[in-house]
């Protein structure tokens, strides 16, 4: 956990001051929307179909149990009792009134959240392993670095009016949960032959209505240089990233049409000029850094405590741990993932209630500390493994314990059509349909790792390009169809997935899923190959063909 | 249901109204005949033409402080004279989400 | 529309001449770029001092070789959404050690003032008459600055640096 210091929270809360002041002044009617819009896109606020939404920032993922219930508060007080995390760690509500934000901001400032730009054309959260700081064989906390960038990035003088927004993720880990091919710049962190820290730096990832997988634009940079290149990367986007187009606008235009040597060239010529600035990060600065972000006193644990013996007679309970429940880099601990992903229910919400739940859970057996992951799920990162059983029990209680993590019913999914105003077509309800047609956990457990995504619209919020199944929502004469592919991949084989044929009707989609998955299971050279290896081995033909055999 | 976000010239293919959110809280708003906005579907003004369309937009567009986000949207008129939504978009945006919430309201 | 420097407002000491008119044999003056690089030369030998409205959407780099000879360069906002000036500023501030006044103009609005200061900005046609006598006011919003720029402020991060050792320091 990073302890915001004074500093920290004065600019949180002189950033809330001068929210406030323009929220006045639109309502007054002194700035108009047009020069309102960016403004409060600049603090999260967005319009959707029936009210502002509203983004509050998760930095790296990470919080303490004193904000969660800072966001339960939110939620109750503000909004209708429930919030949604997202795809980039953060978390929405969706009902929320202008004129209350501020007030809804100070509440949460007085915890060190904010929602500065989590929304425009500015750099955005910087996202990473939910697993940092605890998963085995990391290389070092990815979180220090994140944290470097987002005070780097906050509020930052030349680059709060971008071409269009720009995204950052950092791994640590070989096996990457962070999905940093996918973004604007991704960052890769090792050491070198000389045990140095630094970075993989990767440009151009990105989604929507042009999908690229990001491209190496520097193997090796020096993590004292960290800042610095990522300063000259976004001056050469300010400047030539094109504005007359907003489809056009991201970096990953600008890498494609200069070419990925060219746009190294332009970086590298910038770069060499500031190189030695006053961006350069000395140890000490990295020390301080790492120094507020406290870690846990571990005790000295078991690998397998009593109360673990005891509680495996118990099929519910160890299905839930074998699905769960994951190594932790400190003996007798592990990490503990909590689906929000109910049979039924729709994908990534959490109540107000489950939310408070959850912090004292947290505050009981994980040190005060949750996480949030891209796939739209909760983790509590440092639960000794004799409290699994207890754990378990209380999880289960507020329905956060569902055995469907990494399965077919683990869906992620955009708000789609029910919420945003730039859907074509809804996403929740397909979510929740198939979560009922994949009920079973044993079926479920028998298919393995698979990973479904959902859009409704191209801007491909659901991640669908990179899901092993993709679904998105499109529109076809005023009814909602949707297009599926498959073979895609978010980690560091990462691929956009394939077309398996014409977009189906609402009604058939559960259908299509189903029939996906048989053909899987029809196809696969054994138990243990899943389903994307499946896809890799075999191509889409087979799936194509018997998908639409009958339609 | 393309988003009329992307709307560039106002064609009309039936009955439409110019809809909104209302500026302080966000609240779907219709607007009616008498240059002012409601919550309620059946006080919009109902247009026909693309002029009328076009100019109701216009009227609507220039209240930047009690509304944001103006267009026109499709109404079926039934024949008792009633408003419905034309579209699952503005079905939803009057009714509400298609799902339950997680909470009861 | 009112210029502001120094923290208020104040008269444009720079006459702007278009660029079909002619240009006065003394006396300040604000002319285009184009109009500037037809005849660098020439108008570098003027009596009355020169500023140079420079577009936002080319390289700055063009107009290094008579930085020395400027006493004003306009940069643009065409909207305050188009954020390529703040780039250009700090590289004629930062870069090329530019001295002379760095003037924001076209669509200016109270919301950016910090963000144009901190970029090298020292003077500002400012749309409304309301955002620039709010502007002394307005520039005291914040005083935490996350990174460094030109303007000499301390960032977050070597005001801790410094606190570290006075507290060292004094044990």
């Amino acid at each position: 956990m990073y302890a915001y210091d004074e500093l920290d929270r004065t600019i949180i809360n002189e950033r809330v001051s001068e929210f406030r002041d323009q929220v006045k002044r639109r309502l007054s009617g002194e700035l108009t929307e047009d020069e309102f819009k960016m403004l409060r896109l600049q603090n999260g606020v967005y319009l959707q179909l029936h009210a502002y939404m509203f983004r509050v920032a998760i930095p790296y993922g990470t919080l303490s149990t004193k904000q969660l219930r800072a966001l339960a508060h939110v939620a109750r007080r503000y909004d209708r009792g429930y919030g949604h995390f997202t795809t980039r760690q953060n978390i929405q509500f969706n009902w929320i009134k202008l004129a209350e934000l501020p007030d809804a901001l100070a509440d949460l400032a007085e915890v060190g959240i904010h929602a500065m730009q989590t929304s425009g054309n500015n750099t955005r959260n910087v996202t990473s392993d939910q697993w940092a700081g605890v998963a085995p064989g990391e290389v070092e906390d990815p979180r220090i670095w994140s944290e470097l960038l987002r005070q780097y990035t906050t509020l930052h003088p030349e680059f709060s009016f971008l071409p269009r927004k720009f995204k950052f993720a950092i791994t640590a880990s070989d096996h990457d949960r962070a999905a940093i091919k996918v973004h604007d710049i991704g960052l890769r962190l090792y050491k070198n032959a000389e045990g140095e820290t630094g970075f993989e730096v990767l440009v151009g990832g990105g989604l929507g209505r042009t999908p690229f997988i990001g491209k190496t634009i520097k193997p090796f940079v020096h993590g004292h240089d960290l800042l610095s290149y990522v300063e000259a990367i976004l001056r050469v986007y300010n400047q030539y990233g094109r504005r007359d187009n907003i489809y056009k606008a991201r970096i990953k235009i600008l890498v494609h049409e200069l070419g990925i040597e060219k746009f190294a060239q332009e970086v590298e010529e910038e770069w060499l000029q500031m190189r030695d600035s006053a961006l350069a990060i000395d140890d000490a600065v990295i020390e301080d850094i790492r120094s507020r972000f406290s870690y846990p006193a571990y005790e000295k644990l078991p690998h397998m405590p009593e109360e673990l013996k005891k509680a495996a007679h118990d099929p519910h309970f160890e299905a839930w741990r074998k699905n769960s429940v994951f190594p932790h880099k400190v003996p007798g601990y592990a990490i503990v993932t909590l689906s929000l992903k109910p049979v039924g229910g729709p994908p990534g919400d959490a109540t107000a209630d489950q939310m408070d739940a959850i912090a004292d859970l947290a505050e009981k057996y994980s040190f005060g500390e949750i996480r949030v992951g891209h796939e739209q799920n909760l983790a509590l990162p440092h639960v000794a493994r004799r409290d699994l059983p207890a754990l378990w029990k209380a999880l289960d209680k507020i329905g956060v314990a569902t055995p469907n993590v990494n399965l077919v019913s683990d869906i992620i999914a955009c708000p789609g059509l029910d919420y945003c105003s730039l859907a074509n077509a809804r996403s929740i309800p397909i979510a929740q349909e198939l979560t009922r047609r994949f009920a079973n956990h044993e079926t479920a457990n028998m298919i393995g790792r698979l990973h479904v995504n959902i859009s409704g619209c191209i801007n491909a919020c659901g991640h669908h390009h990179v899901g092993h199944i993709g679904i998105l929502g499109v529109e076809k004469n005023g009814e909602e169809f949707y297009q599926i592919t498959i073979g895609g991949r978010a980690d560091e084989q990462a691929a956009v997935g394939t077309l398996i044929g014409p977009a189906v009707p609402y009604g058939e989609v559960a259908d299509v899923v189903e029939d996906i998955v048989e053909a899987y299971l029809a196809l696969r050279a054994r138990p243990e190959e899943l389903f994307i290896d499946t896809v890799k081995r075999l191509g889409v033909e087979p799936f194509r063909e018997r998908v639409y055999a009958t339609r | 249901m393309t988003s009329p976000l992307e709307q560039k010239k106002i064609r009309i293919t039936g009955p439409s109204v110019v809809t909104a959110n209302r500026t302080w809280d966000g609240v779907v708003i219709y607007r009616t005949a008498q240059q002012g906005w409601s919550a309620e579907l059946s006080d919009a003004a109902i247009v026909r033409t693309s002029e009328e369309a076009r100019a109701l937009l216009t009227e609507s567009i220039a209240d930047d402080v009690g509304a944001i986000g103006a267009y026109v949207a499709p109404v079926e008129v039934k024949d008792t004279g009633a408003i419905k939504p034309g579209n699952l978009r503005e079905h939803i945006r009057l009714q509400g989400v298609t799902i339950e919430l997680p909470v009861p309201a | 529309m009112p210029l502001v420097k120094h923290g208020k407002i104040t008269n444009d000491a720079l006459v702007h001449v278009a660029d079909d008119a002619e240009i006065p044999g003394d006396g300040a003056i604000l002319i285009t770029a184009a109009r500037f690089l037809e005849d660098a030369e020439g108008l570098s030998r003027r009596a009355g001092r020169i500023g140079v409205i420079w577009p936002n959407n080319r390289d700055v780099d063009d107009l290094v070789p008579y930085l020395d000879r400027l006493a004003v360069i306009a940069l643009v906002f065409p909207t305050f959404r188009d954020g390529r000036a703040y780039s250009q500023a700090r590289l004629l501030r930062e870069r090329h050690g530019f001295k002379g006044e760095l003037r924001a103009t076209g669509q200016v609005l109270r919301d950016q003032f910090v963000f144009m200061l901190r970029a090298g900005f020292d003077a500002f046609e400012v749309k409304k008459e309301s955002d620039a006598e709010a502007f002394a006011a307005t520039v005291k919003r914040y005083s935490v600055f996350y990174q460094p720029t030109g303007d000499g402020r301390l960032t977050a991060l070597h005001r801790r640096m410094q606190l570290r050792h006075s507290e060292s320091a004094s044990q």
